[in-house]
């Protein structure tokens, strides 16, 4: 099924994640928004699937319902399910033992999403003294490991600083890092390279190709970059005004797409040429 | 990591406070007038209640032990005065301690949870807020007399709802931030995340709202002295000491100037100081 892409190694098959009829709408005061109109999604363990559609499709908001994060004005149906277990209608303190823990999410932004007030060190501590206890140093000493995996150097200079003094590729790292300090099964990521120059993308993706090799965590990789996409996906799934309009492996999909929508989506890659 | 931690925020705080060399001379002069407050009183021969007869209204003067004279019944206004002080300054330290403490958790609280309980803890702001002030102050005062401590309780009712209510707005925007999402999958809830994701962020505001807040609180303490509601004589606060003055200012003008000058001192001090933690709070100057 899957091509052989870096971390496909680690797929021993199982369902991680489970999709089903997920519908998500928001009551506005001019009607209601279907924003996800039943997708249906699965992921197994240690594969990473892209999914790919422009701005507005839904794809942002497919992660943040995975991880209850929507605002309360929305209304989801349907049936998410980890490793069996139905995560919509969950409490809170359920769920936060699910994600964090088990789910963790790498943001577009960097800069939005890390506290401003917190140094690097404190917030990625954090994730291991709310979710396993660990003492202060203890929690510390795996942030420094953690930084360390995201190819930071000098880890314990940068772990003192805030985010507003690091650069945008480092913050992304340290994003990574943070995402990486609960050892998930499943990884989401929020267009993670947007937010980048190109060198620097390159880097940020090399070392989550590298760490997912790793750790054999599973990747649901959301971005408009098809490059990205066909990079480090197995299985690539497009999306449009809330639906997933093909969902194949990567090299079908880059090959024989089946959808006009995916072949005009392909076709609109820009290429490297100098015109004539 | 810890012993690491302490020179850096110390360098950062004197590289802030380079900057505002007004925050160091303004807080200088409010340590001063504070020390004075307290020590003087205590060392001089004169005291705030004690009249002189012989000596009534006498104009200050460097020699003779009066140094800023003396009031109609002959006390030592320099005593006076730094009784005054005294009082504007814990005035000023009871409604800023409350009104940040209290403010900022009742409006970080309310701003984080929302829902039903936002609408009811700012519901509770809203009525206290409607209570006619200054009635409010003459009602207590006809009920137990008067007395410093109705000040207090007053002004400390009253000081902390403007910071509930900006800190709810700072805390509605902020928990919309990605960083909080972020912390919220991390695990992060409840008192973790208000105490470590929401106050820490809002403090900026806090701080310049709470330096807003002092000096309008020493003023209206003056205020409520100037119409009498205040300390009972012959304690003076600043603001008795304004308003006897000003009832006798043709004749002896040092009773007004003195104690308004240092009023004066004291609340612009304050918004100078506030400037200043503004900024050594803020991280975005730590590099």
């Amino acid at each position: 099924m899957s091509t052989a892409g870096a971390g496909s190694s680690a797929t021993d098959g199982a369902t991680l994640l489970q999709l089903s009829g997920l519908r998500l709408q928001y009551a506005t005061r001019a009607g209601t928004l279907e924003a996800l109109a039943g997708i249906d999604l699965e992921i197994r363990t240690g594969e990473c699937v892209g999914i790919v559609g422009e701005s507005g499709s839904g794809k942002t908001a497919l992660l943040l319902s995975i991880l209850g994060l929507l605002p309360p004005a929305a209304r989801i149906a349907g049936s998410i399910r980890y490793r069996g277990l139905e995560l919509l209608g969950l409490r809170a303190a359920e769920l936060n033992r699910i994600r964090g823990t088990r789910i963790a999410m790498v943001f577009q932004d960097p800069m939005s999403a890390l506290n401003p007030c917190m140094r690097i060190i404190d917030q990625l501590s954090e994730v291991s003294r709310v979710h396993r206890g660990l003492a202060r140093r203890a929690a510390e000493g795996r942030a420094l490991t953690m930084l360390q995996a995201v190819h930071i150097g000098e880890p314990a200079r940068i772990a003192r600083q805030y985010p507003h003094q690091l650069s945008g590729g480092m913050r992304q790292r340290v994003m990574i890092a943070m995402a990486l300090m609960a050892e998930p099964e499943l990884i989401l990521a929020d267009e993670p390279t947007t937010a980048l120059d190109v060198t620097v993308q390159a880097q940020v993706l090399s070392v989550l190709q590298e760490l997912r090799a790793h750790s054999g965590a599973a990747l649901l990789l959301v971005t408009h970059d098809l490059g990205i996409v066909a990079q480090l996906a197995d299985r690539v799934g497009v999306m449009r005004s809330g639906r997933l309009l093909e969902l194949a492996d990567c090299q079908t999909l880059f090959e024989q797409p089946r959808e006009a929508y995916t072949q005009s989506l392909l076709a609109s890659v820009p290429r490297l040429e100098l015109p004539a | 990591m810890n012993s690491a931690r302490a020179p850096g925020e110390f360098v950062a705080w004197r590289r802030a406070l380079d900057r505002h060399p007004g925050t160091l001379v303004a807080g200088g002069v409010l340590l001063l007038i504070a020390l004075a407050s307290l020590v003087v009183p205590a060392l001089s021969p004169y005291d705030y209640y004690t009249p002189q007869l012989d000596l009534v209204s006498r104009p200050p003067m460097l020699h003779g032990g009066h140094l800023l004279g003396t009031d109609p019944l002959g006390r030592d206004l320099l005593i006076r005065v730094l009784w005054g002080c005294r009082i504007s300054l814990l005035i000023a330290l009871v409604a800023s301690l409350i009104s940040v403490l209290l403010g900022v958790l009742w409006g970080a609280l309310a701003g984080y949870t929302g829902g039903r309980t936002d609408a009811l803890m700012m519901r509770a702001v809203d009525v206290l807020y409607s209570v006619p002030f200054v009635p409010f102050v003459i009602v207590l005062t006809m009920l137990f007399g008067r007395a410093l401590w109705l000040m207090f309780v007053a002004i400390g009712a009253v000081s902390w709802l403007d910071i509930a209510r900006i800190v709810r707005g700072e805390a509605l925007a902020l928990k919309r931030r990605d960083f909080i999402d972020a912390a919220r999958v991390a695990g992060v809830h409840g008192a973790r995340m208000i105490g470590r994701h929401i106050v820490p962020n809002l403090l900026g505001v806090v701080i310049i709202y709470a330096t807003l807040t002092v000096p309008t609180v020493i003023l209206f303490e003056a205020f409520m002295s100037f119409l009498g509601l205040g300390v009972r004589v012959p304690l003076a606060s600043l603001g008795s000491l304004i308003a006897d003055g000003a009832s006798d200012m043709q004749a002896h003008p040092h009773l007004l100037l003195v104690p308004a000058a240092v009023l004066a001192t004291i609340v612009y001090c304050f918004n100078f100081v506030g400037d200043g933690l503004r900024d050594l709070l803020d991280p975005h100057d730590r590099t």
